[in-house]
Formats: structure tokens, C-alpha cells, sequence
């Protein structure tokens, strides 16, 4: 808050006025009136802070203070620290095409990450520190020689597309495969050491963000966006850098055109290595990766599992028809058994059922004979052909059952009048059936 | 994975807030970035967008178009639904809506809603189904056409804004809001009122111009808000850059629209005395609504002018109407209306036991504001210690309308950063309710005289430092006490009143009238010294030195209080203890 200056005049002390230490406390102030502020504007947002932390205005002008000036130290730490290597510092300009640029600026542990704003910065301190006017003052005849190097520096990481050529190349950036040997050392090893590797050829990618390596809990998912974004990775790196450069004096046009030829020509090469040698790598992460392996053998475990499954299914599907038909087999030949059997058993007893019928027939001749063919006294042979002529038709009229019943009354029977009872109800138990007319066997009745 | 701090990036996107006045009649959006605020325009170049919505054969639109449908398809226009968000129907007050799309009951009267045909009518012209919105839905589909209004301007995704409300918006109303604002995809962080609003835009607008100083005055201000169907007036007291409502009033019926039907009314005779056989185009709705949209075109035409014409097409019964109407034709048809702004004014300084001596500034806002006479009739009728903030009174006053969507963008771009349960916090109660002075501090000068130090209605805590010349040198009594303010009322010739007016020659004709008959009363404020706090001697003090006193009010109130001499050694330092009963009210 800014003082208040008022223009009114203070009395002057009274000559008998004294306190002790100057100050009188005499009253209070008067009961507050409680309202509510309104909560916007910036001087509320202060209030609040104050009032929620309990700072007094001093305390929290204190802390606001230090908070800021945390941020502008922040801002300038970092890029001041690093050391410069006396052999750097040594460098001829002129050689610039093999200078780090990034070293030169002391930005080697940004590399392609510095913004462009810490490159500016790192350029303003460069040139506070090596400017040649200040050397010169300084008494030290060291010449220019690491000023040019770091404006020439500035040039090419200020141009973005310099920039990109020289990150294409910058060695200071690669990252080493790791060797075989240490990747085995530890099982984690293979995320520790490859994962930096990855972390660095991804800088090339025109595809961001770039899938990283992961762990090995990663899923089968992200392991194989990553082989996949790897295998078919698209890079911008070129190697325009690496040209060679014609001398200037010479203005000779087919040589600049031969050279140009000869520089694209090994940019190209150098491209197909470069991709080539980025396929090599990745397919020997994938060699070396335990993940894919596992990745594997769960897939080939269930895959297992399922034929397995698959092959009992079919098996006990197989058994089970093969019982089926076995079974059904065995039925037809029992039924055709027994079919077969019952035809013999009808074809015996059919025989038995004749040949009874045959005897009973004889019994029932022989009866009519032992009756005397129904005559008394001797029977002429015209009596005993129509007898005998009447016992056939009645025969034939007759049923089986019926031959049995009554050769069975007729078996042993020599009574004459018993015999031709028999026939005589015979034959009228024929009439009530309508067989046989009445008064069709005249012998008879 | 790269994979999974994306998903992580998606769920803390980036906050774009937008400041955004929901008005009953208008709305605007405004957005704050590096320090400027902007106040955006929409597609069709509105930085007014009328609150309204229209279904015309499936179609949607909303603003100036929207606005337009008025006369064509009124029943299908749904205007004027903000003040009908949150209540229950037998709260509601439907008349602004006369013209448009009427309220009707819904969810068994705990709501409101609209029956519009929003589907396409079918081809053989069979009345398609019709659909009832319910106002939250309504404002849901506004806030989502300002969104994307603001989206497109911006050219990023809006999904956060601070929201202006009148002062008396319930919390129902709020909850209600803000719930409409969450389905239009924007992440409420804020409900400011719209006085506060609009003095937060005027208060870091005068930062910018006199940047100077850093800490804004001390000061009374009194916001009016005067919209297109209500105004509503706060009375609030500035303390360092921390505002307190003291009081506010409401006025439900006056606003815009009191004027326009004013110009309505005068329209119309003059149409009946042109074309005496004509029909009274105030009983046809068609007409009537040609005759609104026109009047409130002319009035801001007026605002503007000294002259503005209305020009309708077939007013009633086939018949062109045209009719040139002048600024003061226009006040003093409105004298009543006009006048009656003032005295909702002063009302609201009475409400807040304040003399219209200790308003200091008076802010308006809203559209109404651009009237000229409202403004002019504020500064006679304050006094002149009062500054009246209008585009008719002061030429660096910034847009009226704009004032509440401006100061809401300013809010968002303080807050944005927080998270949103900080904001909560911040807004609490605990917080916000404070123990501000009944009296002011000051020092006792010469024999009965009082210097403010702290102000009355400042809250507590607060520190204040104050430097006093003293000419003499020697030994001096620095004597705290609190102030009693008084207005003494004396009478005096009118001679320096005529001295004044001569600068305004036009407005105050009436004035002269009242004053040459009587004398002229002169209020003063007056400050006496009352209860004294304490005492402090400092010896020694330097020919024209400075004293410098630091009154520290602590939140339980008691008082201390260091008085050294500037550039002098050492100083004294003493406290007043904290009343006993004196202790409520404290929040910390």
C-alpha cells in the first residue's frame, strides 16, 4: 500500500506528556461490522493466501519475494555450469565442421533437447565470457579463435534447418549399443542399457512422441507398437552435413556439378546404411528381448492349450461314435437273431401243426373206418366212397385246432354211435358257423 | 510409455478461460491474455450476442438472427431466460418474455420450460411434434454456442470460464448455472457478481493508465448495473484493492426496455395521427414486436446522436412508417423513467448508511448506460466529489456493456491457474467473511481536526502507512483516534453554483430554476475526532520533517501502531490490545 500523505499539521507535545517508552494505549476500537468480501480480484487472491497460511502482510511479502526470486536463479542455473575443455578451447574456427557445436555453447547435455531459448542464453553467456575485446582488456593475447567457434556454433543451432543437419551427425548425441555381455549381466539390464539407445535414435523420428523401450511389465501391446513403430520407423536424417565442399576459387562448373553428384550420391549411400544399420539394431533388440520371447511362449502355451482341448474334443467326439455304432451294430444283430429264430420257431411248429393235422386226419379216416363208414352192417364201397368222400370235405372244412379236438374225442374210440356223435356235432357246429350246408354231408347227419 | 503420459496430458489439459456476462437480454465473452483483455466477437461480429435462441424449420439459431425472429416467429424465439433460470414457475415473472416464446410449468412446477417446435414441420404440413425445453437446457445451448464462439476466436479449445450473475442470484440459481455450464463443456471455476465485476475491469483499467501507483485508492463506488429488463445497484467499498458489497438494490422492471417502450408509445400516436385510419399497431403482436426491435435501435441511436429515425416497413395494415425523433423529445418523454434510475441509486446509498457525499465514484454498467441523460442526471444530482464513469461523462470510460464480460475475463486469468477445490477454498466463508471497521483511524491534527489513515469499512487485517509533514519541528503527539464522519449542511449564495453551471450550459436550465428562488444549500463532509486509541510522542522531529505512522489492524483488531521520523533514528512502537468483546466476528 502506498503512504498516505497527509497535509494537516500535528500538535505539538504537551510539555507535561509522558509514557512509558512514548506510547500510550487508551482505548479500543470499536466492535467490527462482520461482511463478506467480494472474492475476485488480484488484492482478494493476496488476502486469501494471507488469511488461509496465516502470514502477516510482512511474512507473506517475505515469501512472495523469495518464491520469485527462486524462479529468475532457477531460470539462469544450469548451462552456467559446465566446464570447458582446455583442448576446445584451443580449436581454429576454421575447422568448424568437426567442432561440437553444442560443447562449444556448453549445452552438451541438452543436445537436441535445448530449446532455442536456452540456446540464446548459452550464446549471451559465451560471448560475456570469451569476447575478444574483454581478453584483449584482460592482457592475454589469445586471439579470437573460440569466439568464432562459438559464433559459428550460434549460427548453425539458431538456423533449425542447420541445426537439424548437424544433429543428423552429432556424434556427441549417439548413444553406443550396449554389448551383448553386459545386457545379459542383470536381468534388468536390457531396459537400463537399450532404453537410452532408443531414447536417442528416436530424436530422428518425424512420427512424435516416440514409443519407448518400457520394462518388463510392459504389455504385449506396447512391446509390439514398439517393434512395429521401429521397424517401419521414418527418419529426417540426412547427411548434408558430411558434403564435402568445393573450394571456392574454383569456379569451374562441372567440377561443382561432379562434386554435388559425388556428395549426393553419398548421402544416399550413407541413408541406407543409416537405415539399414537401425533395422540391424532392432532386430537384434529383438533378438535379445526377453519379452518377446515370453510374449511367445504364453502365446504358444495357449495355443498348445487349445489344440490340446481341440484334440481331446475330437478324440472323445470320435469314441463316442464309435460306441454308438458299435452299439447300434450289436442291436440290428440281436433283433435279426431274434427275428431269425422266431421264423424257425414258426416254421417248426407250422411242420408239427401239419403233421398233427395229418395224423389227426388219419385218426379221423381211421375213426370213419372203425365206425364202419356210418353204415350198419357191412358198407358197400358205393356207402364207403361217399363216407369217406364226406369225412375228406369235412376235413378239409375244418381247422387244425378243430382236427385236434376232435381227433382227440375220436382217438380210441370204437364205439360206432360215439364216432358218428362226434362227426354229427362236428358237422353241426360247422353249419352254425355257415361252413358247411345243411344237408351237405348226408353221411354224416 | 509414451503412450501413457499422453493419457496423462489429456487428463490436466490446458485450462482456456473465458470471462463470460450471461445477461437476461445480452451476453458477452471476453478473454484476458498477456494483460489485455479482449472482448470477443462472435460470427456474425456481435460483442453484444442477444440472449436468445430460435427454431425456425429445424434450424437453430441464436443472437442477432435469433433476434430477428421476433417478429416472424415469435413462439419459437426463447428470450429473456436467464432471470427464469433455477426458480420454480409460481416465482416467475413472464413478462419480458410477452413477445417471445412463453415459460410454461415443468417437473410439476419445481421448473420452467419452453414448448418450441424445434423439429422440422413435415411436409403436408402437418404440426410436427413439438419439444419442451426446460430453461436449464435453454441455457445449455446458449453457453455452448458462446463457447464455440469464443473457440473459433481464439483458435483453442475454451473449457473453463468465470461466469458474472446478478448480486441477488440464489444459490439454487448458481448450482443450476453451473450445472447448464458443465453440459456446454465449460468448467466453471467462478460466479462473480456483475457490479464487482464491472469494477474489477474498471479498477485494472485505471492501473494500466496511471501505473504509477501500485496500490489502487481507497474508495466508495457505486456500481449501477442497468440491463435490458432490470437494474441492479451495488454500493461498494474498495479497501486496497479488496472490494465489500455494503449494499445493493434491485430494480425487477426498470431497465432498456422502460425506455423503449416509451419510444414505443410515441411511436405509435405519431403513427395513428399520421394515418388516422389505421389500427393501433401497439394491439397487433406482429407490429408490436417490428416496433420494439426498432425503438431499442433508435434509442442506442440516440445514445449515439442527436437525432435517430425510426423507418419501419409495414407497421400495420400495409402502411410504411417513418418518424424522426430527437434526443430531448426522447429525455423528456423519459423524464419519469430517467429519473427514476437516479433515485434507485440513492436508494441503494441510503440502503448502505452512506451519505451521497461518500460515494466517490459511480461505475455504470450495461447497456442502458449508454443513455446520456442517466449519466448527466447523476452528476447533478451527486456531488461533485463524485465521479460518474460514462461514456456521456468521461471519455476514457470503457464500453458499458463490455464492463461485466471484461472484469469476468480479468477473474479468469487470475484464477485459471488454480486448481478448482483452491478456488473453493478461497471462496469460503472462513475466507471471505471478514471484520471490517465500524469507524475509521486517523490521526487528531491541530485542535479538533481528523486525518483518515484506514478508512471506515475496511477489513481487517490490514496495514496502512501515512507520512505528516511537520513544519515546526520539536517534539510532536502523534494521537490515534477513530473518526466520526458528519455532514454539516450550510446555506450559501448561489453565486458559485452559478459559476459551475456555465459549464454545462445545456443540461442544468431546469436547475437555475430551483436555485434562484432559494440559497443554496452546501453539504460538506466533515470529519471529528472521536474515541482516541492511543498516543505516541516523538521528540525531536527535524524543521519540515516527515513523520511517519504504520497502523497495523490485526484480524482480532488490535491496533499497532509505529511512529518514527523519516530518515530519523529508532521510533515508537506500541499496541492496542484487542477488545475482549470486541472479538467476534473474527474468522481466523
Amino acid at each position: 500500500m502506498a503512504t498516505i500523505q497527509l497535509s494537516a499539521t500535528l500538535p505539538s507535545l504537551p510539555t507535561d506528556w509522558t509514557a512509558e517508552k512514548d506510547f500510550k494505549s487508551i482505548s479500543r476500537v470499536t466492535q467490527p461490522t462482520a461482511r463478506s468480501l467480494e472474492p475476485v480480484g488480484p488484492h482478494f487472491l493476496a488476502h486469501a493466501r494471507r488469511k488461509r497460511h496465516h502470514r502477516t502482510f510482512s511474512e507473506d511479502e517475505r515469501i512472495q519475494a523469495e518464491s520469485s526470486v527462486k524462479k529468475t536463479e532457477d531460470e539462469d542455473a544450469g548451462e552456467i555450469s559446465e566446464d570447458e575443455d582446455p583442448v576446445m578451447l584451443q580449436r581454429e574456427a576454421k575447422d568448424w565442421k568437426h567442432q561440437d557445436h553444442y560443447a562449444v555453447m556448453g549445452l552438451s547435455k541438452y543436445r537436441w533437447r535445448a530449446t532455442e531459448e536456452q540456446i540464446k542464453r548459452a550464446h549471451r553467456k559465451k560471448v560475456l565470457r570469451h569476447h575478444p575485446d574483454k581478453k584483449a582488456a584482460s592482457g592475454k593475447e589469445e586471439g579470437d579463435q573460440f569466439f568464432k567457434c562459438i559464433q559459428r556454433a550460434n549460427d548453425i543451432l539458431m538456423d533449425p534447418v542447420k541445426r537439424r543437419q548437424f544433429d543428423s551427425v552429432d556424434e556427441g548425441a549417439e548413444k553406443e549399443p550396449p554389448a551383448k555381455k553386459d545386457v545379459s549381466k542383470k536381468p534388468g539390464n536390457f531396459y537400463k542399457l537399450w532404453g537410452p539407445v532408443f531414447e536417442a535414435e528416436g530424436r530422428f523420428s518425424k512420427r512424435q512422441p516416440v514409443p519407448q523401450l518400457g520394462n518388463d511389465k510392459s504389455t504385449r501391446e506396447e512391446v509390439e507398437q514398439f517393434y512395429n513403430f521401429w521397424f517401419d520407423f521414418d527418419s529426417w536424417r540426412s547427411f548434408e552435413y558430411l558434403d564435402e565442399e568445393v573450394p571456392d576459387d574454383s569456379a569451374d562448373r562441372a567440377q561443382l556439378r561432379h562434386q554435388e553428384r559425388k556428395n549426393n550420391n553419398a548421402r544416399k549411400k550413407r541413408k541406407v546404411e543409416d537405415t539399414t544399420r537401425l533395422r540391424q539394431l532392432v532386430e537384434s533388440v529383438m533378438a535379445q528381448d526377453d519379452r518377446i520371447r515370453k510374449f511367445k511362449q504364453e502365446a504358444s502355451k495357449q495355443k498348445n492349450a487349445k489344440k490340446n482341448e481341440r484334440e481331446a474334443a475330437e478324440k472323445a467326439a470320435k469314441e463316442e461314435a464309435q460306441r454308438k455304432k458299435e452299439e447300434d451294430e450289436r442291436l440290428a444283430k440281436e433283433k435279426a437273431e431274434a427275428e431269425k429264430a422266431t421264423k424257425e420257431e414258426g416254421k417248426k411248429a407250422k411242420e408239427a401243426a401239419k403233421n398233427a393235422a395229418k395224423k389227426n386226419k388219419r385218426t379221423i379216416r381211421g375213426a370213419v373206418k372203425e365206425a364202419g363208414y356210418f353204415v350198419d352192417g357191412n358198407a358197400g364201397p358205393k356207402e364207403i366212397d361217399a363216407a369217406l368222400n364226406d369225412v375228406d370235405a369235412l376235413i378239409a372244412k375244418m381247422e387244425n385246432e378243430e382236427l385236434g379236438v376232435v381227433a382227440s374225442k375220436l382217438q380210441g374210440n370204437s364205439d360206432k354211435a360215439a364216432i358218428k356223435g362226434v362227426f354229427q356235432e362236428q358237422v353241426t357246429s360247422l353249419v352254425a358257423a355257415g361252413k358247411v350246408k345243411e344237408g351237405e354231408l348226408k353221411s354224416l347227419s | 510409455m509414451t503412450s501413457e503420459s499422453a493419457i496423462d496430458d489429456t487428463q490436466y489439459p490446458q485450462r482456456t478461460a473465458i470471462g463470460l456476462s450471461f445477461g437476461n437480454s445480452y451476453s458477452s465473452i471476453a478473454h484476458t491474455a498477456d494483460g489485455k483483455t479482449e472482448v470477443i466477437a462472435n460470427e456474425e461480429g456481435d460483442r453484444q450476442i442477444p440472449s436468445i435462441l430460435s427454431y425456425v424449420s429445424g434450424e437453430e439459431f441464436q443472437g442477432t438472427q435469433a433476434k430477428a425472429q421476433i417478429v416472424r416467429n415469435p413462439r419459437n424465439t426463447i428470450a429473456y431466460f436467464r432471470d427464469l433460470l433455477g426458480k420454480e414457475f409460481k416465482d416467475v415473472d413472464p413478462s419480458p418474455c410477452h413477445a417471445s416464446a412463453h415459460p410454461v410449468e415443468s417437473s410439476e412446477g419445481k421448473g420452467v420450460a419452453f414448448v418450441v417446435q424445434e423439429k422440422e414441420v413435415a411436409e403436408d404440413g402437418e404440426e410436427g411434434e413439438k419439444s419442451t425445453l426446460t430453461v436449464a437446457e435453454v441455457t445449455t445451448r446458449h453457453l455452448r454456442k458462446l463457447k464455440e464462439s469464443a473457440s473459433d476466436y481464439l483458435g483453442k479449445d475454451v473449457n473453463a470460464a468465470v461466469i458474472t450473475v446478478p448480486s441477488d442470484f440464489t444459490d439454487a440459481q448458481k448450482s443450476t448455472l453451473s450445472e447448464s455450464a458443465s453440459k456446454a463443456g465449460i468448467e466453471l471455476l467462478q460466479f462473480i457478481t456483475e457490479p464487482i465485476s464491472a469494477l474489477l475491469a474498471y479498477d485494472a483499467k485505471q492501473q494500466l493508465t496511471d501505473s504509477g501507483s501500485s496500490a489502487p485508492q481507497d474508495k466508495i463506488v457505486l456500481v449501477a448495473d442497468l440491463g435490458g429488463t432490470r437494474s441492479d445497484v451495488a454500493v461498494i467499498a474498495s479497501r486496497g484493492g479488496i472490494y465489500t458489497t455494503l449494499a445493493t438494490a434491485h430494480d425487477y422492471e426498470l431497465g432498456g426496455s422502460s425506455l423503449d417502450k416509451i419510444l414505443i408509445e410515441h411511436a405509435a400516436k405519431e403513427f395513428q395521427k399520421k394515418n388516422k385510419s389505421a389500427s393501433d399497431p401497439r394491439k397487433n403482436e406482429r407490429s408490436l414486436a417490428k416496433l420494439t426491435l426498432e425503438a431499442e435501435a433508435v434509442k442506442k441511436a440516440l445514445s449515439l446522436g442527436a437525432t435517430a429515425s425510426f423507418s419501419i416497413e409495414s407497421l400495420g395494415d400495409g402502411i410504411d412508417f417513418n418518424l424522426t425523433v430527437n434526443r430531448s423529445r426522447f429525455e423528456l418523454l423519459g423524464n419519469k423513467v430517467l429519473m427514476s434510475f437516479t433515485r434507485l441509486i440513492e436508494s441503494a446509498v441510503q440502503k448502505a448508511d452512506l451519505d451521497i457525499l461518500d460515494v466517490d465514484e459511480i461505475l455504470l454498467s450495461g447497456g442502458t448506460s449508454h443513455t446520456p441523460k442517466i449519466a448527466s442526471n447523476l452528476q447533478s444530482h451527486f456531488p461533485e466529489s463524485a465521479v460518474v464513469i460514462a461514456p456521456a461523462t468521461s471519455a476514457t470510460a470503457i464500453n458499458p456493456s463490455e464492463l461485466a464480460a471484461r472484469g469476468a475475463a480479468i477473474q479468469a486469468s487470475l484464477i485459471s491457474g488454480f486448481e478448482v477445490e483452491e478456488i473453493g477454498a478461497s471462496t469460503e466463508a472462513v475466507v471471505t467473511v471478514t471484520p471490517h471497521l465500524t469507524h475509521a483511524i486517523g490521526l487528531v491534527t491541530g485542535e479538533e481536526g481528523f486525518a483518515v489513515i484506514v478508512p471506515a469499512e475496511t477489513p481487517a487485517p490490514v496495514r496502512r502507512t501515512a507520512q505528516i509533514v511537520v513544519k515546526a519541528g520539536g517534539d510532536v503527539l502523534v494521537r490515534l483516534a477513530e473518526g466520526v464522519r458528519e455532514i454539516s449542511v450550510r446555506t450559501e449564495d448561489k453565486a458559485t453554483t452559478n459559476g459551475n453551471a456555465k459549464k454545462d450550459a445545456d443540461e442544468d436550465e431546469d436547475e437555475d430554476d430551483d436555485s434562484d428562488d432559494e440559497p443554496e444549500e452546501v453539504r460538506e463532509k466533515v470529519w471529528k475526532a472521536g474515541k482516541v486509541l492511543a498516543e505516541a510522542g516523538i521528540r525531536g522531529v527535524k524543521k519540515g520533517g516527515k513523520v511517519e505512522v504504520q497502523v497495523n489492524v490485526a484480524a482480532d483488531l488490535s491496533v499497532t501502531v509505529v511512529c518514527r521520523e523519516v530518515g530519523g533514528k529508532g521510533g515508537v512502537r506500541g499496541t492496542v490490545p484487542a477488545g475482549k468483546a470486541e472479538q467476534n466476528g473474527n474468522a481466523s
